[in-house]
């Protein structure tokens, strides 16, 4: 595992591919291997780096807008990984994950990094390999981008877990302003109108959109700024990057960064063991409130951490699954 | 049999849609097929022409000179008709992103053949729209390319008058699955999407625009159900006089009739017991010539070795004979419309109308034929249809002979030969191509060649007419590359949705896929993930339907697809394995050059550290290579012959299980 790290440290494509496939394996002994691999590669003041999250509903243009922000990030030099989560079928349970095709980079520059994920189950939401998953890309690149489809509540999974989170929204659909107004929709710290080039109607959406965001982010000192962009004529997506940035450096400046990251996990692990084990999990573990104020005050690594919950509760009793 | 015969009829023109190697080896093919009775010509261009490409770009190796000739600059397209007459020539080119390009080129032989330009005859396809949904030798974004086929519609009513600027195609969206109330539809949703351009860029003055109208021209499709699609090709007659009318105000009967030539269907063609092809071209050509009032201008037949291979000479020969044979023995010509009047043809018509009517209300509600390209809902509606005709074959609810019934057959002489019945390209067609193409390039006027090109660069920038300063680069000796790099650079390239995001759908052999399922299932628990699968085309050929449905069905066994869609380098496909972390990677070749790309492919993924995923390839792969394929590492090929998509997903399984040491058995 330490060969595999230092590869991870050194960019090395094969190995964050490697290291992926490591994160999502469910044998045990890979479980094992993955813990080892977590154990070396957390870092526990590494908030350099930017982890996004990019979401809207389907048909949006969001993976032409990544591959377009992925051209202005390449040019200031920075190393971008993507997670490109597609929803998973309810009846088969398989998945077609066409994100890819719209990102087509320079075949030979090493300094990308793309990998496709199905929700597994999740629609909207996040499947449990994402989180650790997040944590590899951390190590190996400055911007890490997730993105996923979000009509609705369930997308609240990305806003927890991300430093930046992007909510783009298609011109003429009302959907995304009416969310916002009744609270369906976590509040985004940047709101983008893709598709600027269909002219009136996106100016007209912008505006909407403009007026029912009105003011401070919830976490304060952040005022949610909503801009237009256009992927296929490449117009604002320099503004986006700056504005991503700003974001980022007033997270730095503030000195949240680090408890923001700690509550994202604090976030999967909850989120995991109620998957698991269910409210009456989390009641044994003294409620879902008190264990995230538990969580939130323990850095570390997720798979630990989780298998030490896992180990409490199973002393307990037996699952309730 | 009577020649010319008082009250008979003329016949159509009769075509074979053909080109290969080079421009030399085309030039002697057209010759000899017109010596033996073709009456116009059809142009099969190669797949670096069609998407802008020169030969010698890396993008073009193994596709120079494999599906149709390469064309990289007037020298070329002068060797092409070499002692063909232009100005006593029909002729059709399949040419849609780079249309403008060829037919300056076209312009600029005809110049130097002394032929005045507006004497000549023909067609340039020049639809792409039809490229986004089915064909896939599109470029540029939707809008720009709307603009370079209204460019060139424009450029040919004022000063080619003969020429038929557009041909709409309906054939391409019934390969790609369409129903007939579909190509009705979408055909004519196009089309009036194209008039609707010319209106508004406003080249053409209102008073004259009915002769806009009146070279609007079709390219339909025949399918074997050739009741419905004679009634059909009466809709699309009966339709297009409305719109015409109704829609740009055409008074003159003649401007609103729906001219159209015929390429018979190629999706129905079988691999398997291929003689049989020969009776299902000639039944859909019954199709399109039964009706005298809806009757083609144009026909070409496919050959029936086409789901094997190229075809050769005497295979293309025998096709043509079909068409002499109906036309000039059979009595057809002899009599007036044979369906007039019958309730049972009028009532089906009827009832085709009706549905497509609805369907264009549908795609003008949102925003028209362009805006539903681009938005995804056309493509998804024929992937959709796709997927129900395969799985109405695999349940054999519809019959195929040779294919899901009557499969037994004798050993057929007809592939017994040396060549097994197909046609090789000389292999060493691509090097001669690309040493004389850099031979051309030395030695031309570079001033010239500049000048023009930056004169192309401002009337793509500025809005002015393409085709005047494409005829300029075509005669100061530009390439194909080149002029296609200048509006690449100011238009910007697109690709279009791919269709596959349709809902699962009941249907098909419920008891088989639950089956493959469950082992989709259990061996990803066994490797510890879900099983993923990398499906991708490598190459220029963008003929997606098979790559398509091979995804939208293993989406529904269960596995995770990363679906790469068309036109990757073999560097782009190594690396997506890689950091998708596939357990296995499919392909899709139509376009004949396997064995070049896959040997490309696989020695990517041996530097990418990759070379232990295991390879499958699927398309129109002739028997013979499967070999030298397999060596290479390739682990299956499947062909047209395995019809079943859920035996194939099992095979699929098997490899995976294999490739990574677990028992065969579960």
């Amino acid at each position: 595992m330490e060969q595999l790290a230092a590869a991870l440290g050194a960019g090395e494509r094969p190995a964050i591919a490697t290291a992926l496939n490591l994160i999502d394996d469910n044998r045990a002994q890979a479980r094992e291997q993955a813990t080892a691999l977590l154990d070396l590669i957390i870092e526990p003041d590494g908030a350099a780096n930017h982890l996004v999250g990019l979401t809207g509903p389907p048909g949006v243009g969001k993976s032409s807008l990544t591959a377009a922000l992925i051209d202005v990030w390449r040019g200031r030099d920075l190393r971008v990984g993507i997670l490109a989560v597609d929803p998973s079928s309810p009846v088969s349970g398989g998945a077609l994950l066409g994100d890819r095709l719209r990102m087509k980079t320079d075949p030979v520059d090493d300094g990308v990094f793309v990998r496709s994920l199905s929700s597994r189950g999740q629609f909207g939401g996040l499947s449990t390999e994402v989180w650790p998953m997040c944590l590899v890309m951390l190590y190996c690149f400055d911007v890490v981008l997730v993105e996923t489809v979000g009509v609705g509540q369930r997308e609240a999974d990305i806003a927890h877990s991300c430093d930046t989170t992007c909510f783009v929204a298609q011109p003429g659909s009302g959907d995304s302003v009416q969310f916002l107004k009744a609270g369906v929709l976590e509040v985004p710290h940047i709101l983008v109108v893709n598709k600027q080039d269909m002219g009136a109607v996106a100016t007209r959406t912008l505006s909407e959109l403009a007026s029912s965001v009105q003011g401070e982010h919830p976490d304060g000192n952040w005022n949610v700024p909503v801009l237009a962009t256009s992927a296929t004529q490449r117009t604002g997506i320099v503004e986006l990057a700056d504005t991503l940035q700003a974001h980022h450096r007033q997270l730095a400046d503030s000195g949240d960064l680090q408890a923001r990251r700690r509550r994202y996990q604090a976030h999967w692990l909850l989120k995991r063991l109620e998957e698991n084990y269910g409210r009456a999990g989390l009641r044994q573990l003294g409620g879902a409130d008190a264990l995230l104020a538990e969580l939130c005050d323990q850095p570390g690594n997720p798979l630990v951490q989780y298998a030490q919950y896992q180990h409490r509760l199973s002393a307990a009793r037996p699952p309730a699954d | 049999m009577t020649k010319e015969s008082a009250g008979r009829d003329r016949p159509w023109l009769m075509r074979t849609y053909s080109g290969h190697s080079s421009a030399r080896a085309s030039n002697e093919l057209y010759r000899t097929n017109l010596s033996k009775g073709q009456t116009g010509l059809s142009v099969a261009f190669d797949l670096p022409t069609q998407t802008g490409y020169d030969s010698d770009h890396p993008l073009a190796r193994g596709e120079v000179g494999k599906v149709g000739v390469p064309i990289d600059h007037i020298g070329d397209m002068e060797a092409l008709f070499d002692q063909i007459p232009l100005g006593q020539m029909n002729t059709s080119m399949t040419i849609n992103a780079t249309a403008p390009w060829l037919l300056a080129l076209y312009v600029a032989v005809a110049e130097r053949q002394g032929v005045d330009p507006a004497q000549l005859q023909g067609t340039t396809q020049n639809d792409v729209i039809k490229e986004y949904l089915s064909r896939g030798t599109y470029i540029f974004p939707p809008q720009p390319s709307v603009r370079l086929t209204t460019d060139l519609i424009a450029y040919t009513v004022q000063h080619i008058p003969k020429w038929n600027p557009t041909n709409i195609c309906s054939y391409h969206l019934q390969e790609a699955g369409a129903t007939p109330t579909q190509e009705l539809a979408y055909a004519l949703s196009t089309a009036t999407a194209i008039l609707d351009a010319v209106q508004a860029a406003g080249h053409i003055p209102q008073e004259s625009f009915h002769d806009v109208v009146g070279r609007i021209s079709f390219f339909v499709n025949a399918g074997i159900r050739f009741v419905e699609e004679t009634c059909k090709m009466r809709a699309f007659t009966r339709m297009w006089d409305q719109i015409a009318r109704e829609r740009y105000g055409v008074e003159d009967p003649s401007k609103r009739r729906f001219r159209y030539g015929v390429q018979v269907n190629s999706l129905g063609l079988t691999e398997s017991q291929p003689e049989n092809n020969v009776q299902r071209i000639v039944l859909e050509m019954l199709a399109v010539t039964l009706s005298k009032n809806a009757r083609a201008r144009a026909i070409q037949l496919p050959a029936w070795n086409e789901a094997l291979g190229l075809p050769r000479p005497w295979d293309q020969q025998w096709a043509l004979r079909m068409q002499q044979v109906l036309a000039l023995e059979t009595d057809l010509l002899e009599y007036g419309d044979l369906l007039d009047g019958s309730p049972v043809v009028e009532a089906k018509v009827q009832a085709l109308i009706d549905g497509a009517r609805e369907e264009m209300a549908r795609v003008e509600e949102q925003g028209g034929m362009v805006a539903c390209v681009d938005n995804g809902y056309v493509k998804r509606e024929l992937v959709q249809s796709h997927t129900h005709r395969m799985r109405a074959i695999e349940s054999g609810e519809l019959q195929i002979v040779g294919v899901n019934c009557f499969e037994k057959t004798a050993e057929s002489p007809l592939t017994a030969g040396g060549d097994s019945g197909i046609l090789k390209v000389d292999q060493r067609a691509e090097q001669e191509q690309i040493a004389s193409l850099q031979a051309f390039r030395a030695a031309r006027d570079q001033q010239a060649v500049a000048s023009s090109l930056a004169q192309l660069r401002a009337a793509a920038t500025g809005g002015e007419n393409i085709m005047p300063s494409s005829i300029a680069c075509a005669r100061a000796g530009v390439t194909t590359g080149e002029w296609s790099e200048v509006l690449r650079d100011v238009f910007g390239e697109y690709r279009a949705p791919t269709g596959v995001d349709i809902a699962a759908s009941g249907g098909g052999d419920a008891q088989a896929i639950d089956a493959v399922r469950a082992r989709v299932r259990s061996t990803g628990e066994e490797l510890g993930r879900p099983l993923r699968l990398l499906i991708g085309k490598p190459g220029l050929d963008g003929h997606s339907n098979g790559a398509e449905q091979i995804a939208v069905k293993g989406r529904d066994a269960g596995f995770e697809i990363v679906y790469e869609g068309i036109r990757l380098t073999p560097g782009q496909i190594a690396r997506a394995a890689q950091e998708e972390g596939v357990h296995l990677i499919g392909l899709s070749i139509l376009s004949g050059s396997h064995l070049e790309l896959v040997e490309d492919i696989c020695s990517e993924l041996e530097a990418a550290g990759a070379r232990d995923v295991p390879l499958v390839l699927g398309g129109i792969i002739p028997a013979e290579d499967e070999e030298a394929l397999r060596n290479m590492g390739v682990r299956a090929v499947f062909t047209p012959k395995d019809s079943d998509m859920n035996t194939i997903m099992g095979s699929m399984v098997d490899i995976i299980r294999q490739s990574n040491g677990l028992d065969a058995a579960v």
